[in-house]
């Protein structure tokens, strides 16, 4: 008698699952810093035009304004006409001006003269709408205006 | 142990939207000042490019489609019409040089003109393809002077890639390149429908 057993062929140890917690962990981790947590809760449909000249935004020092028409399940109360939302409610356009001094108060105040007006507008809002902004913004002094794109080109389609 | 962190995971996969946001950047004109001066542009160095509510491009008195108005923005630019010997000339234009279109990039002026109906996708279309053709020049005479095209280095800067002092070398080499070809576009007010 031996004391070397020999193994058994054929049949497939299990497989260890001590290392799980370490590749979920990881997992979990590479989420944890990717995770950019939804500031605002949309109102308006954003489909956004597409361009590929395009520069990155700058986050710190950027305040977003939506446009476009308002969501499915908010178009019974609000109807189909193009509307601006700045934070988490529709704004009129009288009341941008205050709306956006109230979010650029809330920035860093080093970065507050270098303030970025960062426009994500749908694509079937009319062009209109988007001079009334543009117009307000020059009234306020933000010059500086980003119009977010999507990744592709117009001619494509 | 693993149950927590599944529970945890799951929740980032879920809230996760991964950073995306770019844009086409541009600067408005400041609030106009009481005593406005009109200012002088001669018809020659103005390329009116004209949008309606249809959706339809007229590009200096001329139906237009899309596709094109990249090309013809970037001949009109880079065209250097004026005679060599003149303060205006552009040494660097590789254009037409007709007297007709633009002395020099610098005293070109793109103006576009929307009506209230046109749709935003095709105001963004119009933009993307005018900056396409502002980014093609300033790459080619960034290549040309310095062998690093115009948009790369700009990218580079954005990264964080290049820091201290060669950062600040390229911003002037941005400098010099965006100072011979100036982004000059203007915007009139829109038309009210129809008109």
């Amino acid at each position: 008698m031996s004391k070397f057993k020999k193994k058994k062929s054929g049949e497939l140890p299990a497989i260890s699952t001590a290392s799980l917690p370490d590749i979920v962990f990881m997992l979990l981790f590479f989420f944890m810093v990717v995770t950019v947590l939804r500031e605002n809760n949309l109102l308006v449909q954003q489909e956004l035009p597409k361009g590929d000249q395009v520069e990155k935004l700058k986050k710190d020092r950027s305040i977003f304004i939506y446009a476009g028409k308002p969501s499915s399940q908010y178009q019974d109360k609000y109807g189909t006409e193009g509307k601006i939302q700045i934070g988490d409610k529709y704004t009129d356009i009288d009341n941008i001006k205050f709306a956006l001094n109230e979010l650029r108060a809330q920035l860093r105040p080093e970065l507050q003269d270098k303030v970025m007006v960062a426009l994500k507008v749908d694509n079937e809002t009319n062009t209109g709408l988007v001079s009334d902004i543009k117009q307000e913004l020059r009234d306020l002094n933000m010059l500086k205006i980003i119009y977010i794109t999507s990744p592709g080109n117009q001619l494509e389609n | 142990m693993a149950d927590i962190a599944f529970l945890l995971l799951i929740f980032f996969l879920v809230t996760t939207t991964i950073e995306k946001d770019k844009g086409i950047a541009r600067q408005l004109p400041p609030p106009e000042p009481p005593n406005d001066e009109d200012v002088i542009i001669k018809e020659k160095n103005l390329f009116i490019v004209n949008v309606n509510k249809d959706d339809q491009l007229l590009v200096e008195e001329e139906l237009m489609e899309l596709k094109d108005l990249r090309q013809a923005a970037i001949d009109f630019i880079d065209n250097g019409g004026a005679p060599s010997g003149t303060a205006e000339y552009c040494a660097f234009c590789k254009g037409a040089r007709s007297p007709e279109s633009s002395d020099n990039p610098n005293k070109a002026v793109i103006s576009v003109q929307n009506d209230r109906l046109t749709s935003y996708e095709m105001y963004i279309a119009v933009q993307n393809e005018l900056v396409a053709a502002y980014n093609f020049l300033r790459d080619r005479e960034a290549q040309r002077m310095y062998g690093w095209k115009f948009t790369e280095m700009k990218r580079a800067i954005d990264e964080g890639e290049i820091s201290g002092s060669k950062a600040e070398d390229i911003q002037e080499k941005l400098e010099s390149v965006q100072q011979m070809i100036p982004l000059k576009l203007s915007e009139a007010e829109p038309k009210k429908r129809g008109e």
